[in-house]
């Protein structure tokens, strides 16, 4: 007799919780071949900024983690996710309709991708950052810092975990916060994400995941005072122009979209797009 | 005459061999302007100095198609060695005729002359050397190998360091091996156009670099030019805003140098000597037209009626007047406009209930002026505590807690710079960790460098100048690099955008 299976239900993950949406809205997601999955929940326009509120508050205790370990916290994402991978596996089968090798591969580029972005937690200041030989008796040096809290508009295209990964790993290294608005087609991978974040020692409020349209939540996230960056790589359909001229009201940080297979492809350029460069001027005593 | 009183000791304007008039200085030559010329003034005195020339569209036209046809015909191809054997010769030129450049600065900007003779235009020579230096080394600028220049850089400049600001400007550009079509701000255009002549001097190629004269509309006609690669802005934040908005869409590169109310913050442990010298530089120098400018003093509250004692009584030698005059410490307000802004902003503060103190100080009858002031007893809530005043106003606060301290200094959109001034080291280090700005000086305030990264967070803008950092901006990484596409990001720190992650095993399914 075969089991009746149980189930998941698919929810918003912010502040380190899986709330429903406040509005109380569902959309359906069904697979590639039509069959009905899930209801996710619609995040409403109150969901995004509450999740901007959880972002600011786990920004301190995240920046002002050790850069090692946040390195290792980002290394145990990778664990998890190995550990999980036959779930993502069949979640990504159903839902963008590939075979369970290319989902295999996918999964398996998504956890290297957080394997390779650890490894730059403790680095990329040192390549980023410099002393500086100014003409006086000053010890003068220039770090880069988090930017603070980051919105992404995730891939909506491509690979429905390594899009989101891609996006959401670089933004992290250095210590900045995010907001992240899912592909709103394909968002189950992104939700189970969010659990692997639960119990991956990740601080509840560091990665915040949206599920429902992009449109809607795009420009209450683009005219935040509260967001200091945003990533519009997966707004390519969007009015994305104008969520630029909204995020210049004040001064946020804008990546333009990008589309196609290469879109937020790793690179040291995605961590430190995400950076303030700080230059310190230390006088020095005479002796 | 008290021991205090100097007799003047004015610098002579022989050394300066002004034109009656100016025009745009387009593709190598002067050429007049087709919108209405306008007067420059001494506004230590009002009395004119020379007509400028307008621009208007058609000429900002005519200024971006000669940088264009520079730029692929001339700079673009020559040797990196050779595009900096011209910045080294500008640098040169810059230190020869340092004095007539510091004598016409102060005549148009109003600064005193010991600040333009000793930090405005040596630090213009020390930029175009230090960024000659660079235009052979790109390799190294921290944006992979082989980068090249993005093209034509439309840069706007303000009045408050107008040469000084010019050089942040131009020499990284050409470093990088853009060519540039620059506005100056409308009330202090003299210097770049008499740094136009140095070019002809250096026999820069024609159309490399172009200066176009005018207001606020030439500058907009000049960012929005649908042929700009690049724009760079130093100015207020609103106008940063509207600059930000008018690119939205395009690949424009943008580089920000907007506003700031930066705090200063003494510690009761600080070198209340050296401290005092520090908030009289933070705030007074240029008289505090400066963006990154200490006009937030945050004093601990056991120290607060120490530190206000010696800061008035050091106020009260400031001599104010004549800027051309070698003991002049306080300089005239750059314009009416400026000086109505000022008082606006000071009597807000007097109706907010801040205590307003000035130095008896007498203020020449001609001429825009501002004695220096500052406002006790104000809270973070007034507007002189949170809007840029740009003038000689400081405002104080006081904190008891180091953690009280780091929040009143974080608490503004802005973020450009900040100051701390304490003994201990280890707390400069944590209090530098913990402040949301660009830059940041420890026991020291107001130092510029060459070598030294300068720009704000938040609202103060973004993208840095000076510095590697200041280079890459200019630079646009080799393609096939796996840049994360910023244009109003600030991703000139973005060391070897060719640090990839491998390849993994197997393709991902798209």
């Amino acid at each position: 007799m075969t089991r009746l299976a149980v189930p998941k239900t698919y929810k918003l993950y912010i502040g380190g919780k899986f709330p429903r949406s406040e509005s109380g809205r569902v959309y359906e997601i069904r697979s590639h071949g039509g069959d009905f999955l899930a209801n996710a929940a619609e995040a409403s326009r109150k969901d995004a900024r509450d999740a901007v509120v959880a972002a600011r508050s786990a920004l301190g205790g995240w920046a002002g983690a050790t850069a090692y370990n946040r390195g290792q916290v980002l290394y145990r994402i990778a664990e998890l996710l190995e550990g999980r991978r036959v779930q993502f596996i069949d979640e990504i089968v159903q839902t963008e309709g590939v075979t369970p090798s290319a989902a295999s591969a996918q999964v398996d580029e998504a956890i290297d991708r957080w394997v390779w972005y650890a490894g730059w937690a403790d680095k990329y200041m040192q390549v980023a950052g410099n002393a500086n030989p100014v003409s006086g008796p000053y010890f003068n040096i220039s770090v880069p810092e988090p930017t603070g809290v980051v919105a992404i508009i995730a891939p909506q295209s491509g690979g429905s975990l390594l899009g989101l990964v891609s996006a959401v790993a670089p933004a992290l290294v250095s210590g900045n916060t995010v907001v992240v608005v899912a592909n709103e087609t394909m968002p189950l991978s992104a939700v189970s994400l969010g659990e692997v974040l639960a119990t991956s020692d990740v601080p509840g409020g560091v990665v915040n995941i949206l599920t429902g349209s992009p449109a809607e939540m795009a420009p209450w996230l683009a005219s935040h005072a509260d967001v200091n960056a945003i990533d519009l790589v997966g707004a390519g359909d969007l009015d994305w122009v104008h969520l630029q001229i909204d995020a210049a009201e004040t001064l946020t940080r804008v990546l333009q979209p990008e589309n196609g297979p290469d879109a937020a492809s790793p690179s040291l350029a995605r961590i430190v797009a995400f950076t303030e460069t700080k230059t310190i001027w230390h006088t020095k005593g005479l002796i | 005459m008290s021991f205090l009183d100097y007799a003047p000791a004015p610098e002579s304007q022989a050394v300066l061999n002004l034109r009656p008039d100016y025009g745009l200085f387009i593709n190598g030559d002067f050429v007049a302007g087709r919108g209405v010329p306008f007067q420059t003034i001494n506004p230590a005195t009002e009395k004119p100095i020379a007509m400028i020339a307008h621009a208007n569209t058609a000429d900002v036209d005519t200024a971006v198609a000669a940088a264009r046809r520079a730029y692929d015909r001339t700079w673009s191809k020559l040797s990196g060695s050779d595009r900096g054997k011209y910045l080294f010769r500008i640098a040169r030129l810059v230190q020869e005729r340092a004095r007539e450049l510091a004598v016409a600065e102060t005549l148009d900007n109003g600064k005193p002359i010991k600040e333009s003779r000793d930090v405005d235009v040596p630090l213009v020579a020390a930029w175009f050397f230090y960024y000659a230096g660079w235009a052979d080394k790109l390799d190294h600028a921290g944006v992979g190998p082989t980068p090249s220049s993005r093209g034509v850089a439309a840069q706007v400049i303000p009045w408050n360091f107008p040469l000084l600001m010019l050089a942040w400007k131009i020499a990284p550009a050409l470093a990088a091996g853009n060519t540039v079509v620059l506005k100056p701000a409308e009330t202090t255009s003299l210097t770049a156009l008499l740094f136009a002549e140095i070019l002809q001097q250096a026999d820069l190629p024609a159309g490399v670099v172009n200066i176009v004269t005018g207001g606020r509309e030439t500058g907009q006609a000049l960012v929005g030019h649908p042929d700009v690669n690049l724009v760079a802005f130093t100015g207020s934040t609103g106008a940063g805003r509207a600059i930000a908005r008018s690119v939205a869409g395009t690949d424009k590169k943008v580089i920000l140098e907007l506003g700031g109310k930066a705090a200063n913050i003494v510690f009761d442990d600080a070198p209340i000597d050296q401290a005092v010298e520090g908030i009289v530089n933070g705030i007074f120098f240029n008289q505090g037209h400066v963006c990154c400018a200490g006009s937030r003093l945050l004093v601990q509250e056991s120290i607060h009626d120490d530190v206000i004692d010696r800061l008035k009584q050091r106020l009260s030698t400031l001599r104010l007047g004549d800027p051309l005059d070698k003991n002049t410490d306080i300089g005239a307000i750059n314009s009416a406009d400026q000086l109505q802004r000022i008082r606006e902003l000071t009597d807000i503060g007097e109706q907010e209930g801040g205590e307003r103190w000035s130095p008896a100080c007498v203020l020449p009858d001609s001429g825009f002026w501002f004695a220096p002031t500052i406002f006790t007893n104000v809270s973070t809530s007034h507007r002189i505590a949170r809007d840029e005043v740009f003038g000689p106003v400081l405002s104080v606060l006081t904190f008891r807690t180091p953690a009280e301290a780091i929040a009143k200094a974080n608490n503004t959109p802005y973020g450009l710079s900040a100051g701390i001034w304490t003994e201990k080291g280890s707390r400069i280090l944590a209090v530098a960790d913990k402040l949301r700005a660009g830059v940041i000086w420890a026991n020291t305030f107001n130092r510029f460098d060459p070598a030294s990264p300068f720009g704000g967070y938040k609202e103060s803008g973004y993208g840095r100048e000076g510095g590697r950092h200041g280079l890459a901006a200019y630079l646009k990484p080799a393609a096939g690099g796996s840049a994360a596409r910023t244009v109003a990001a600030p991703a000139d720190a973005s060391p070897e955008l060719d640090a990839k992650a491998p390849v993994s095993r197997k393709k991902a399914a798209k």
